[in-house]
């Protein structure tokens, strides 16, 4: 599904180099948990695959499906069935969360050459996931993300990914600023999405997330690169010992 | 950003250009026919002696440093093609309303509604004005001459001296549609001078709109006196004409408990200067003043100048004045507002935002937003912002599948939501918002 070789990225505006060579393969319809400290590219890699301007990339690449992604808009990766759920979900007042997200929906599809959905079949829908997410009415009514509490924002963004039905879904951070129920419902949320043709991408600073959301292969992230990749169990390591012993190990 | 204009004492001689401003003052007059005014004369008269006391503004004039006043003291206007402006259809249409047409300033009654409604008196000024008494006697040029203190407003007092027509509106009650005034254009060279009155008795409430474009040059005076607990909304949305030229002035007396508000949606023009001048005289009194501009120099030239006077005279009142403009491709903006509290004034609440989304490198925002109080139990803010679209909000949208242009009309309508939350209806608002949609999805790529 997802491939990245090699990849080397650099901030625009200045000569500091973030990416220093990741390599990474999520193949379709499994979870990969990205762990590191802080500092060590996680955020950047998520915007570079999604398209964020600001960052340029110098050496390597990464494709989704075999298509060069960083070729494309962001909302042509969007199209393609690329979704990242931000850590920080961006508050748009006098937009409406409901007419925002059918206009994303309608939008994908129209890029897709599929046919837009009606407004009653799309509120049914929204209806029925916004409750799932234990989501009410008025939030969907509300201008995005504005006025939400922290939980909320996350809440909402799973929303999003549930109506957007991705096939790469790339989380950054999700469960910072999340208490333990908060946590447990976004977890629910992505659990329900898992399925043999769609793929997760979990950055994380803690494994705790990771025992709501059980993923396949856990990656170690540092300076740049992947470190260490392992199975469930060395997110269990991290949550143990700490980085200091394995970013050591992996020298 | 706070008195951001520095005054700057000129010290320039200026008695040889004098008589050359009387010549122009002359030539301006002498392109009008001025009226001699029934019930009106003595008030028309009063105003032709006060603009000739202040002259025409010179780009030396405090308030008029940032907007050259040129083309309006032009003795005539450019012409311009009636088909030169934004291919919408008219407003409001399908709105239950009381419509009142003007063609190139003159009333048209063959093209307007029957004007008897309950709880409201329509008269226009032209027809009134041939009588020698009436109801709006005590108010015509009366609101707009306390408004030249302490600025001078030359092109009001014009107005007052030689308005053609007009609406005198009377609200006793409550009526059951709101007052819709269109103006339409025949003649491509007319420059054309309006004054409403406006009466809103104990009360009384009233919804005021006014569409349309009047001429090649417009100058138009609103003189609104609102009776304790008096309500009116007024919503005006010129026709989006690409050269227009015009200015427009709102002068409001509020009485006690009474509302106004007051909502402007100006889209092009090359010159387009709107004046408010809000007194307000009673307790627990409130007046909202916003406007939303969108301003787009590929289609002409593009200058909009918002010159705000709110004074505060009694206690616990509020006011709010929201400014918003969206310019690109060299558009430029002028915000000039003003609170002043007067002693006595306690408990005053007022809010003063004036922002500038600039779309490009080209466009330029230039505010001076003043605080004056006199008062020592106030709260008064005020701010000015001028910025760019805000990139990770963009980002956000386009990361959703929202394209590009799309996504920059999101924004640009988020940007302006606060100036349209002044809209009191709801379906009203729509319109509008999807008057400004309409316009940002048609100038997203140029």
């Amino acid at each position: 599904m997802l491939k990245i070789n090699n990849l080397h990225v650099k901030l625009e505006e200045e000569d500091k180099q973030i990416l220093k060579g990741l390599s990474l393969e999520v193949p379709a319809g499994q979870v990969h948990a990205i762990m590191g400290p802080n500092g060590s590219g996680k955020s950047t890699l998520s915007y570079v695959l999604s398209g964020r301007d600001g960052y340029e990339v110098t050496e390597g690449g990464a494709t989704m499906d075999g298509e060069d992604l960083l070729e494309m808009e962001p909302e042509e990766r969007a199209a393609a069935g690329l979704f990242l759920a931000f850590q920080y979900p961006v508050e748009i007042p006098g937009v409406g969360n409901m007419t925002f997200l059918r206009t994303a929906v309608n939008a994908q599809r129209k890029a897709r050459g599929q046919e837009e959905i009606s407004s009653g079949e799309f509120l049914k829908v929204i209806r029925a996931k916004a409750a799932e997410l234990q989501i009410d009415a008025d939030m969907l009514k509300r201008p995005v993300n504005v006025g939400f509490s922290g939980g909320e924002k996350k809440r909402n963004e799973i929303l999003q990914m549930a109506m957007l039905e991705p096939r790469m879904c790339i989380m950054d951070e999700t469960d910072s600023g999340l208490d333990v129920d908060a946590m447990r419902l976004v977890a629910d949320g992505v659990n329900a999405l898992r399925s043999p043709d769609r793929s997760f991408l979990v950055i994380t600073h803690y494994q705790r997330l990771l025992n709501h959301i059980q993923p396949d292969v856990v990656h170690i992230m540092s300076n740049g690169r992947i470190v260490k990749t392992g199975g469930p169990d060395l997110a269990l390591q991290v949550e143990d010992e700490g980085y200091g012993d394995l970013l050591a190990e992996a020298g | 950003m706070s008195e951001a204009a520095v005054q700057t004492k000129d010290v320039t001689p200026q008695v040889s250009g004098a008589p050359k401003a009387v010549d122009a003052l002359q030539a301006r007059l002498d392109a009008l026919s001025l009226p001699g005014g029934g019930f009106t004369a003595s008030a028309r008269a009063d105003a032709l002696a006060r603009l000739r006391e202040m002259g025409l503004p010179g780009p030396r004039d405090e308030y008029w440093r940032y907007t050259d006043p040129r083309p309006f003291n032009a003795p005539v206007p450019q012409p311009i093609p009636i088909e030169a402006r934004e291919p919408d259809s008219p407003l409001f249409l399908d709105l239950p309303r009381l419509t009142l047409v003007f063609v190139d300033g003159a009333f048209d009654a063959a093209e307007s509604d029957d004007l008897s409604l309950e709880g409201i008196e329509i008269d226009t000024l032209a027809q009134a004005d041939t009588g020698a008494d009436h109801w709006a006697k005590g108010l015509y040029g009366v609101l707009e001459a306390s408004g030249q203190n302490p600025v001078k407003r030359p092109f009001a007092a014009l107005n007052t001296a030689a308005a053609q027509d007009g609406v005198l509106i009377r609200v006793t009650g409550k009526p059951s549609r709101p007052v819709h005034i269109i103006h339409r254009r025949a003649r491509e060279d007319a420059d054309v001078t309006w004054h409403h009155v406006i009466r809103v008795e104990e009360g009384a409430e009233l919804t005021l709109l006014e569409t349309g474009m009047a001429g090649a040059r417009s100058n138009g005076v609103i003189e609104a006196d609102l009776a304790k607990g008096a309500r009116l909304h007024y919503i005006a949305a010129k026709r989006a004409g690409h050269q227009k030229l015009g200015n427009a002035h709102l002068f409001a007396r509020v009485a006690a408990e009474a509302q106004l508000k007051s909502f402007a949606l100006s889209v092009n023009g090359t010159l387009m200067r709107h004046e408010a001048f809000i007194d307000i005289v009673g307790d627990d009194a409130v007046a909202h003043i916003a406007a939303a501009v969108l301003g787009d120099g590929n289609v002409g030239a593009f200058h909009h100048d918002d010159t705000v006077f709110v004074t505060h005279g009694a206690e616990r009142c509020e006011s709010r004045q929201v400014f918003k403009k969206v310019l690109k491709n060299g558009a430029e903006g002028v915000f000039q507002g003003k609170i002043l509290v007067k002693p006595g004034a306690q408990k005053t609440d007022g809010y003063q935002i004036s922002q500038a989304l600039l779309l490009d490198e080209r466009s330029q925002f230039l505010a001076k937003p003043e605080l004056e109080i006199y008062a020592d139990d106030v709260q008064c803010s005020h701010g000015s912002t001028t910025g760019a679209l805000d990139e990770t909000a963009l980002f956000y949208l386009r990361s959703r599948g929202v394209p590009k242009d799309r996504a920059v009309v999101f924004l640009v309508l988020s940007f302006l939501a606060d100036a349209l939350e002044e809209i009191e209806d709801e379906v009203l608002r729509g319109q509008i918002n999807d008057r400004l949609e309409a316009w940002l999805t048609r100038h997203g790529n140029q």
